[in-house]
């Protein structure tokens, strides 16, 4: 039963921890609910009654449509820049020593240190300087800026788990670098950028801080959701989109995690 | 393998050169590795943070409202300006209730995690704890307006449960009360402790799992009680965790300007300002100057965190 402590928790640390994750858990039923909600003017509860014709009224919504099809290609684009200078900064670093290593993973883990906002201000002025107009690649480049040490992470950490023993044999065999990264190193990474990519994606998907400084006209999905609770127009279409948002960021998540489950929470955290 | 041995057979080209050529010159290998990760963090990056650094020194030409770029420190002055010192405190102030808020409320969780869970249930409060970390940051602030909305959920608890005099007692403080919770300084505080406790949680469990059961056996042979030795011996191990979590849950919420203008009344928080100034104000350079107030307020305390072995917690 439990590995450690003669006598189990005690009942106030465990009705604590359970009224804890209630806290983090609880509000989102609400969102589930609220979708189903007949009411439209207001957040009364109980609702007065349920229905499911709020799914079929945000589905004629194009500018629903658009916002999630933006959505979509910009954690697409960010994503796959992401695995690429993620995986080539995780297989420098994984196992050399050299000058200079702590500055460049400080440099790494530095776009989610700071403050979403400093990200987004500081990239909006360099944009100003440059004259460079807002669109959909001001949005890719902020966007993957902060993917990066996501998909580093949870690379890094499959690498220290990879034995350097296969990547001698590969070389003994008579592989040259490129076979072993094709033949050894990739196929050992795939899961773990499969996973770092997932959780990029969620990431992206959800955005919307950097994004409100690095978007000009354009509306991605949180964009679209921050206006609406800013000034509503359709509390019912909010609702259903608040849904779609976490069904579509729950999935990739979950698959992370089962993907990755070996490599010490690697998936774990936004560190 | 047989595609390995294949591959391995094949005569040696330019590719076969090249990675000899890369293998013999480690630094080279390295340096082309990282040039393209360095090319974006480092210069575009680094770069623009720089650029953000340098325009809080520039200044505002008051009539046509362009941007002047000469060396100027009255952004900086502007900073000491009693409204946005206010500003300033009232973040910092809110930080700290969060921070505080979050460990409170995370630590019973994360040590029930650590030290009373395996196999399945672990896995379960693993992912549950994970979940609102990666996900939905809007969604999970819109859920809280539908439950503090006067008619919503919080408000009919209060009410079915006869605790209505509670609820308008509280709202009643000066300072952190409003006309309803969705309106009051309470409200931002509830919503900043629900979205940052996934990032307090993980460190502590992570530090926590890490203390071994022999020295709770050593300290129980010792004749210590069980606060003794929580208090004693789990307690100060668990220290860098929580420091570690703080770091995130303080830096989250110096940044933030989306909670306070949902859900709060309408006292401003430096990101709202930072906001404010670079928008409708077209204020870059004094939006500028305020963020360097959350980076130098952060610098001091990663100093401090460093000092406590919080990094080694992370």
């Amino acid at each position: 039963m439990r590995s450690d402590g003669r006598q189990g928790a005690s009942r106030a640390l465990k009705s604590a921890a359970i009224a804890g994750m209630a806290f983090l858990h609880v509000p989102m039923l609400f969102i589930v609910m609220y979708a189903f909600s007949s009411e439209d003017q207001t957040y009364i509860f109980p609702p007065p009654g349920f229905t499911t014709k709020w799914f079929g009224v945000a589905w004629e919504r194009p500018d629903v449509w658009q916002a999630i099809e933006l959505s979509l290609q910009v954690a697409v684009v960010s994503t796959a820049l992401a695995i690429v200078l993620g995986t080539l900064a995780a297989l420098a670093l994984a196992r050399a020593r050299f000058f200079g290593r702590e500055a460049i993973s400080l440099l790494l883990v530095l776009p989610i240190a700071l403050p979403g906002i400093v990200t987004g201000i500081a990239l909006r002025s360099a944009y100003g300087l440059a004259e460079i107009p807002f669109g959909f690649w001001t949005i890719v480049v902020g966007h993957a800026t902060f993917c990066v040490v996501v998909v580093f992470n949870n690379a890094v950490a499959r690498l220290r788990r990879t034995s350097p023993s296969l990547i001698e044999a590969s070389m003994d065999l008579g592989a040259d670098g490129f076979q072993t990264l094709r033949y050894v190193l990739l196929p050992n990474l795939g899961t773990a950028l499969l996973a770092g990519g997932m959780l990029a994606f969620a990431l992206s998907f959800d955005e919307v801080i950097v994004t409100t400084f690095t978007a000009g006209q354009q509306t991605t999905l949180p964009i679209w959701m921050l206006q609406e609770l800013v000034r509503p127009r359709q509390r019912p279409v909010t609702n259903v989109v608040a849904v779609v948002i976490v069904a579509l960021t729950f999935l990739p998540i979950l698959a992370a995690y089962y993907l990755t489950r070996g490599d010490e929470h690697a998936s774990g955290g936004r560190r | 393998m047989s595609a390995l041995l294949a591959a391995a057979a094949a005569p040696a080209g330019p590719l076969r050169w090249l990675s000899s050529f890369l293998y013999n010159r480690r630094g080279l290998y390295l340096a082309l590795l990282l040039a393209p990760p360095l090319f974006w963090l480092g210069v575009v990056y680094c770069g623009s943070l720089l650029s953000l650094l340098a325009s809080s020194f520039f200044g505002m030409d008051e009539f046509t409202g362009m941007i002047r770029r000469e060396f100027t420190l009255r952004n900086f002055v502007d900073l000491a300006a009693p409204a946005n010192l206010d500003v300033i405190v009232r973040t910092v102030a809110m930080a700290t209730a969060v921070t505080l808020g979050c460990a409170v409320i995370g630590f019973p969780i994360a040590y029930y995690m650590a030290r009373y869970t395996r196999g399945a249930l672990r896995a379960a409060f693993y992912l549950g704890v994970m979940l609102p970390l990666w996900s939905s940051y809007l969604v999970r602030v819109y859920a809280w307006k539908l439950l503090l909305a006067k008619e919503g959920v919080v408000n009919w608890v209060f009410a079915q449960t006869g605790m209505s005099w509670l609820l308008e007692a509280l709202l009643s403080v000066p300072v952190i009360g409003g006309p309803s919770l969705s309106i009051s300084t309470l409200g931002t505080f509830i919503v900043f402790v629900y979205i940052w406790l996934p990032f307090m949680i993980l460190p502590i469990q992570a530090a926590l799992e890490r203390v071994p059961q022999s020295l709770l056996d050593a300290s129980a042979d010792l004749g210590a009680r069980d606060t003794a030795t929580f208090w004693k011996v789990i307690f100060p191990l668990a220290l860098p965790g929580i420091v570690a979590g703080s770091i995130f849950t303080f830096s989250l919420t110096l940044g933030d300007y989306i909670i306070p203008g949902i859900i709060g009344d309408s006292s401003m928080f430096i990101g709202q300002v930072v906001f404010l100034q670079q928008g409708t104000a077209g204020n870059v350079p004094l939006a500028a100057a305020f963020t360097i107030v959350p980076i130098a307020v952060m610098a001091v305390y990663l100093t401090v965190a460093k000092r406590m072995g919080a990094f080694d917690a992370l």
